[in-house]
């Protein structure tokens, strides 16, 4: 691509499609990775049912809750601001993006908190207080960090990607004719929407 | 001895940048083709060597040229190497990058600078590999597998390897996401999907395997770093976690992965048949369909590596049936090319040599395969060189053959250049015999009962073990003359004309070393299938 | 290549769908303060699979994507839950 003078046909060749199809593909990868901790968790459900629920009543509703509503809400922008590069609103497009960089940062920071407090009671993997609590809590309490860790890790990148776009957005790279990368980055956005999906109602709410 | 040097022809010369950085920084798929097969083929140069190794030590009981905790290590590191470096990226990342875009009629993959980006995975999951060997705690002796418990507590540099193993998993996944879009998207005017050459079919299968089973491999990996960080105790029985749920996930990647190995190529050897038989693939669409058949056939049978591992007996039962299902349409592809060669003009060129010796040990690796898939038999012949054995008839005399015959089928190619038949011929033959010796020996010294994994062996398994390390001796001097041919064919050969084969694909019609931009500023458009031979015309050389 | 560019889907389907997605997160939330007992898991999972069968076709727009790509994703949900279902033949039985 950077050669411009001697590939003139490599540099006209565009397809959309192919490049969201792309994407499609990687978002899959994606899925199988978080389905083999989803596949230790159905496991560890099906083997200590008891005591998954008594570790789940240990996690914060709230956090959960409020992270759940703020990820929907930033999926929701990121979804708007394709709308909008669409219709060329490019001011708009820049502030839903902004907006959603903004409810991924008070994501983390919620997870801080969560996170902090949880440690704070001698709750992580590999504690002490942790093993004395028996097997079954273990296994959850150790699932529940390495998926939501590795889900928070996913925010963080989701999160910088949109930056990137949003700076190629301002000097008119991605425009309302050439959004692939916008749509790509959204795509990825609403991935990590959907483990969280999943991983809020298997962590926070079992009964 | 004749003409200019190859570096001025074809595209080799067109590069916007000058020197190395026109390679490093390339996006152009036949670059980043040879890139991939210059280090392809020296890692497996170097796991060789370990592999020799590792017969020598065998030669007789007790330690003969190193103790145990080196020779865990050597064949830890021989499967590493073998395994991730070189069989799983060896035909769909060199050959498929050198020819899936050209037999397509594209003029580049879908997402050519994510085909660069993979090759630096490749380079830096290699070198991290062989960093892991030197530093640190000492050469991980895991085995390729990383079985926990032992790889959450061994003290040597697992850390190390397991992130190299991901990185080239992340290789292997790009570039699978690149060659299914690749054949979706850039097929030429006229390439419907009924005119895909087979070695394109088989590529696309094992894409969509890299697509959907790797990532299982990068959880079951970041798993186990996790774990020697954190000692959480995921796979500890105490802890709530489970050994052999390890296994589950390691397998759910790693048997898909053997298709991987083997159906692109068996996709070369699809290609191969046809060419020197000069007849039409027979059973086209069942060879195509075999294919999906196998990768997704494959994603089911994961289980029957762990017969032994203390899973339960229903479970058992079910990945034993579901593993006779594979057989099926790997069955077909045998049964179709032997159709095709039947009343066929045979010429025995080299690159067809090495695709009959392929049928004959796949064949041999398959039919062993259902005596391990039993579960009866399997708990007789685990973790005996036998299991040793198949896997080397199925993955060395399968796609490692398989890699020989894409060389000399493809090599003149993309250089330019042919090498020496009668030297080709001579080595096939060493190598053919010698690896017939090696394993066969192996196969039979474990139905004895000989275990796989130890340095050290009772004196009753001395002479087969004597005979499969004097195989490996052959073996090694028919692999060491067939390399250096093809280098002195690439350095002096004669130079070759568009079509040396008489093939009738795409890539066979335009020049030899391809130019830059395959097809020049036209786009092909195809009117013909892949084994119409009619009119085909042999180049002479 | 042809190239189809997909129709802008307006401001307000997506509010409606946001508005349907909290909805349902309330659903789940007080469902599952309500004993079912092995119920609650399968409740939970369908209001989750709900709710991401929304993202998936009106948010990621899959809905104006080709066949294609709805057979892609049909095929990685089969093989999830192949990995899942074959690994219980294990772990049900032993």
């Amino acid at each position: 691509m950077i050669i411009k003078g001697l590939l003139p046909m490599s540099i006209e060749h565009r397809d959309d499609t192919g490049a969201r199809f792309g994407m499609w593909l990687f978002l899959y990868t994606e899925v199988i990775l978080f389905s083999g901790l989803f596949i230790l968790y159905s496991v560890g459900l099906a083997k200590f049912p008891q005591q998954f629920a008594e570790a789940s009543h240990k996690l914060n509703i709230y956090f959960g809750t409020i992270n759940t509503l703020v990820l929907l809400t930033s999926s929701l922008t990121i979804a708007l601001a394709i709308t909008a590069i669409q219709k060329n609103k490019i001011k708009l497009t820049l502030n839903l993006c902004f907006v959603t960089i903004f409810l991924a940062i008070v994501f983390l920071i919620n997870k801080y908190f969560e996170w902090s407090a949880e440690i704070g009671h001698g709750i992580y993997p590999g504690s002490e207080h942790l093993a004395e609590m028996g097997p079954g809590i273990t296994a959850f309490f150790n699932l529940y960090y390495f998926t939501a860790g590795l889900h928070g890790f996913h925010i963080l990148i989701g999160g910088t990607l949109i930056a990137v776009v949003a700076t190629l957005i301002a000097k008119g790279k991605v425009t309302s004719d050439r959004y692939t990368l916008l749509e790509n980055s959204a795509l990825y956005w609403h991935l990590v929407d959907l483990v969280w999906i999943f991983l809020f109602p298997l962590y926070y709410l079992i009964l | 001895m004749t003409n200019e040097p190859l570096k001025y022809t074809g595209f080799y010369s067109e590069s916007p940048r000058p020197g190395i950085l026109g390679w490093l920084l390339s996006t152009d798929h036949k670059r980043i083709g040879i890139m991939y097969l210059v280090c392809i083929v020296t890692m497996f140069l170097v796991a060789m060597c370990l592999g020799l190794a590792l017969r020598l030590e065998l030669i007789a009981p007790g330690p003969t040229i190193m103790g145990p905790q080196t020779y865990n290590a050597t064949f830890t590191v021989h499967g590493i190497i073998m395994i991730f470096l070189f069989i799983i990226p060896s035909i769909p990342a060199a050959f498929g990058n050198l020819v899936l875009p050209i037999q397509i009629g594209a003029r580049d993959v879908s997402f050519p600078k994510l085909n660069l980006l993979s090759w630096y995975c490749y380079i830096i999951g290699g070198i991290l590999a062989v960093i892991s060997i030197f530093a640190g705690g000492g050469a991980p002796d895991t085995g390729w597998t990383f079985y926990v418990p032992f790889s959450t507590q061994t003290t040597t540099n697992v850390n190390l390897a397991v992130t190299g193993a991901l990185m080239l998993g992340f290789s292997s996944m790009l570039t699978g996401i690149n060659f299914v879009t690749t054949i979706h998207r850039l097929r030429a005017e006229g390439m419907g999907w009924g005119r895909l050459p087979m070695f394109v079919w088989t590529l696309y299968s094992t894409a969509w395997i890299q697509i959907l089973a790797t990532p299982m491999l990068g959880i079951t990996l970041i798993l186990i770093v996790l774990e020697r960080v954190f000692g959480a105790g995921l796979f500890d029985a105490a802890r709530g976690g489970d050994p052999i749920l390890y296994q589950h996930l390691f397998w759910i990647y790693s048997h898909p992965a053997v298709y991987i190995m083997i159906l692109p190529g068996m996709g070369v050897i699809s290609e191969i048949i046809p060419t020197f038989s000069r007849k039409p693939l027979f059973g086209y669409w069942a060879m195509a369909f075999s294919s999906l058949a196998i990768a997704f056939a494959g994603s089911l049978v994961w289980a029957h590596h762990m017969y032994a591992s203390g899973m339960s007996d229903f479970a058992i039962l079910v990945f034993s049936f579901l593993t006779f299902i594979v057989a099926i349409p790997s069955a077909i592809k045998v049964f179709n090319w032997v159709s095709t060669l039947y009343k066929g003009s045979i010429q025995l060129a080299p690159p067809m040599l090495h695709a009959l010796a392929f049928i004959f040990n796949f064949a041999i690796g398959g039919l062993g395969g259902l005596a391990l898939g039993a579960a009866a038999s399997d708990i007789h012949l685990h973790d005996t060189t036998f299991v040793v054995g198949h896997f080397h008839y199925t993955m060395f005399g399968g796609t490692g053959f398989a890699f020989f015959a894409a060389l000399h089928y493809w090599l003149p190619k993309f250089t330019g250049r042919m090498y020496n038949h009668k030297i080709a011929v001579i080595s096939w033959g060493l190598v053919f015999v010698g690896f017939n010796v090696t394993y066969m020996a192996m196969q039979a010294v474990g139905v004895q009962g000989m275990p796989r994994r130890y340095y050290d062996y009772l004196p009753e398994f001395m002479p087969l073990n004597v005979v499969s390390t004097v195989g490996s001796w052959v073996l090694a001097i028919g692999l060491v003359m067939m390399f250096v041919n093809l280098w002195n064919g690439i350095r002096r050969g004669h130079p070759v004309g568009k079509n040396p084969w008489g093939s009738a694909t795409l890539e066979w019609t335009i020049p030899s070393p391809p130019p830059m931009e395959n097809f020049g500023e036209e786009d092909p458009i195809v009117t013909k299938g892949p084994y119409d031979y009619k009119g085909v015309v042999a180049d002479e050389y | 290549m042809t190239e189809h560019k997909h129709e802008p889907v307006p401001f307000r389907t997506f509010i409606l769908i946001w508005f349907a997605l909290l909805v349902l997160t309330v659903v789940t939330v007080a469902v599952s303060r309500v004993h079912l007992g092995a119920w609650n898991i399968w409740v939970a999972l369908t209001i989750a699979s709900i709710k991401s069968s929304l993202v998936v076709f009106i948010f990621m727009h899959l809905r104006q994507e080709s066949k294609l790509f709805k057979i892609g994703l049909l095929t990685l949900l089969i093989i999830v839950a192949i990995f899942i279902g074959l690994t219980f033949t294990d772990v049900l039985y032993r």
